[in-house]
């Protein structure tokens, strides 16, 4: 078993859905020649020809809307854009079709179109590079949303993404894209559903509730927290739209405190949801509040500042003293 | 500033822009319903298929008049009108070949016809029962688009989609398919239309880009949208762009087909501007007293598209009073098939909203269609243990 990172496995589960099904076709900026600027799509032409990895022109809607169009067709296409301050231009296209084809044709239309988009800042790069859009395409019916944390997710979530007959938006941590892990390519299954979220380090004290870059932090919270003697159980939530309650559920009927992690501004992310249907689910459980460590509601600043702005260990554990003093 | 500073003075190039037809207007049948001759584009078709037009126009015409009859009589929220633009959706709809797709916007009733989707399904979604009540696979008719120019994108990628399927360019007439996108001189300003003309070009894809310049984008004339004639804009792109005449149901047809036909072949793009005016307005909320001059429409009613073929009908004796009676009571059933069946379209049931969202039923939409169930039965009861009536 081969150490692999997380970049690398999105490129081989690409390969592996591409080789698996003749439809999937790749599209976006840069993908073919370069390989991406992160370089996930790196030798994909040279293997699979310009037809099924397609260097676009530089326009996002023109992106996602001939997707549409491939679709229908009876094409998966998968669009790579290239980073999520880029997004917007296509958010049209997102909203209007992609996500309610299926919906204003009574089933007809389905649109098998996955979305990647790397998200998440902490590189040190220019202004639109590193935004955490997410939560907008939560709030939008019709999409289901995923985001990958590790390399050996990151291999299968975009092959179970491929083959979903409905279109995904699947967001990949760029800051995590040179992570390595071991995965194993040759399991014929993956481990577990799309759909799922997964308790990635037991405890017993409070959870801590993360998904894509802030999985990692977490978890290094949780050590940290350990040796101070508090337990912290961290669920990768993986699945954002449809969201996987029973874990997170489960967890806080059991430790009675939840911390939501995420990068994305606090105000309506999805720490706003999670807080809400805890409360509703668990109210009885609850020794506290659910509280959320996220952005400010502010755009995202000057990356001088980004590693004082960003959820770093410190204030996921800042949170998690809160929740344990109620 | 001067011209000098910036080449030449664009009215020089391009000629008065929106001042009439302009001189390149492609037109094969005059408004007094004459048949003229031009150098590139002729008609092929028999005196048959030119009565086969007119029952079109006909009964475009008419279904068009009897949805707006059942928006006035409250039966339909809203609907979008296409008087006077029968000739360009029936030249350019008989155009086509079965295997072609149309993406169309939400006012091809004409083409819809031509494709044989059943009018009444049209109406579905002005009268608020459904989105699109048709299956865009059934007729190669895809839904109706609201969103301005956002369907021009699906059209190309589909037709990217042909050439990866291989049926582009094999010379095999049947096999051979293109793609046709519809919309109007205001959609030309969307930054979908212009990226899909790009796409379009540099993929040399096979689809034809089909405006109807009707000269209004509701209440804003062609002069808000373009300072150039728009057929012109092809050229910068990199693809051909023609103007038609598009009262003309003769030369929409000759145009439209010889640029499905280049598409097919593998030649790529082609733009068609059909030059025609929208006789009524934008949609049945709208009022263009506010906006416009009657003495314009005045103008237009003397192109009307169905007038000059009537004429050639009569003139050449190609059409006898039997003929025109055949059609006015075929009209007339197609009417009352609309009035008589849009009273029947079934209202949608609530509780079926959440089953065609996503492919299986996420757990939060089973949850909420559950308790929104549990909690509608609740009146039931209530209404049946205190002896109501629903």
């Amino acid at each position: 078993m081969a150490q692999i990172t997380l970049a690398k496995a999105l490129t081989n589960g690409l390969r592996a859905a591409m080789e698996a099904d003749e439809k999937v076709i790749l599209m976006g900026e840069d993908i073919g020649k370069l390989g991406g600027v992160f370089r996930v799509t790196d030798g994909l032409q040279k293997d699979f020809g310009e037809d099924r990895v397609i260097d676009t022109p530089l326009a996002e809607s023109g992106i996602v809307g001939t997707a549409v169009g491939l679709a229908l067709r009876g094409y998966r296409p998968v669009c790579e854009i290239q980073f999520d301050g880029f997004v917007y231009p296509a958010y049209d296209q997102i909203v209007s079709q992609v996500a309610k084809l299926r919906f204003r044709s009574g089933g007809k239309l389905p649109m098998p179109i996955v979305i990647r988009i790397p998200f998440g800042g902490g590189i040190g790069a220019v202004e639109h590079h590193s935004e955490s859009p997410e939560g907008q395409f939560v709030h939008q019916a019709g999409l289901k949303v995923v985001a990958c944390s590790n390399p050996v997710d990151a291999y299968w979530m975009i092959q179970q993404a491929i083959a979903t007959d409905d279109p995904v938006i699947f967001m990949e941590p760029k800051r995590r894209y040179w992570e390595k892990a071991d995965l194993d390519e040759s399991q014929a299954e993956a481990p577990r559903g799309l759909h799922s979220s997964r308790v990635v380090h037991e405890g017993t004290d409070a959870t801590v509730l993360a998904y894509g870059p802030m999985v990692k932090t977490s978890l290094e919270a949780a050590i940290a927290a350990a040796e101070e003697g508090k337990s912290l159980e961290v669920i990768d939530l993986r699945t954002l739209s449809p969201l996987d309650m029973e874990p997170v559920l489960e967890s806080v009927r059991k430790t009675g405190r939840a911390v939501v992690v995420h990068e994305a501004p606090v105000t309506l992310g999805l720490g706003a949801e999670l807080a809400a249907r805890i409360t509703e689910h668990c109210f009885y459980s609850l020794e506290a509040p659910v509280l959320r460590v996220g952005a400010f509601d502010t755009p995202y600043p000057p990356s001088r500042v980004e590693e004082e702005y960003l959820p770093d260990l410190d204030r996921v554990l800042d949170a998690v003293d809160r929740t344990l003093a109620y | 500033m001067t011209n000098a500073d910036f080449g030449p003075d664009l009215g020089s190039v391009f000629g008065p822009s929106h001042e009439g037809e302009g001189p390149e207007l492609v037109q094969l049948l005059t408004p007094e319903g004459e048949r003229r001759e031009h150098p590139e584009f002729s008609y092929d078709g028999t005196d048959d298929d030119i009565r086969g037009f007119y029952r079109d126009l006909v009964m475009t015409r008419r279904i068009d008049a009897e949805a707006t009859a059942l928006q006035r009589q409250g039966e339909l929220g809203i609907w979008a009108s296409l008087l006077g633009q029968e000739a360009a959706q029936v030249g350019s709809g008989r155009a086509l070949s079965p295997q072609d797709f149309v993406f169309p916007t939400y006012r091809e009733h004409g083409v819809a016809w031509c494709r044989d989707v059943d009018p009444l399904r049209l109406l579905g979604l002005f009268r608020g029962v459904d989105q699109g009540g048709w299956d865009p696979r059934e007729n190669q008719f895809g839904l109706y688009t609201i969103v301005i120019g956002a369907q021009t994108l699906h059209a190309t990628g589909y037709a990217m989609g042909l050439q990866r399927d291989g049926v582009v360019g094999t010379q095999d007439n049947d096999r051979d398919t293109a793609v046709i996108a519809y919309f109007g001189d205001g959609a030309t300003s969307q930054g979908d239309v212009n990226e899909s003309f790009i796409w379009a070009s540099v993929f040399n894809a096979p689809v034809v880009f089909f405006c109807q310049n009707n000269q209004w984008a509701i209440s804003e004339p062609i002069e808000k949208q373009s300072r150039i004639p728009l057929y012109q804009r092809a050229l910068g792109f990199g693809f051909p762009g023609i103007r038609v005449d598009g009262n003309d149901v003769l030369a929409c047809y000759a145009v439209t087909k010889a640029a499905m036909q280049r598409a097919r072949e593998g030649s790529g793009p082609t733009f068609i501007e059909a030059y025609t005016y929208r006789m009524g307005a934008h949609t049945t909320s709208d009022d263009p007293t506010r906006y416009r001059l009657s003495e314009d429409l005045e103008n237009w009613k003397l192109k009307d598209p169905i007038a000059r073929v009537e004429a050639y009908l009569k003139r050449g004796g190609v059409a006898d009073d039997g003929f025109f009676a055949d059609v006015q009571t075929e009209a007339d059933k197609i009417a009352t098939h609309l009035r008589e069946g849009c009273l029947a379209l079934p209202d949608p049931k609530v509780l079926e909203i959440f089953d065609q969202v996503y492919s299986d039923p996420s757990p939060e939409l089973a949850e909420q269609k559950a308790a929104f169930a549990d909690y509608l039965s609740s009146f039931e009861s209530e209404s049946a243990s205190t002896g109501g009536t629903v």
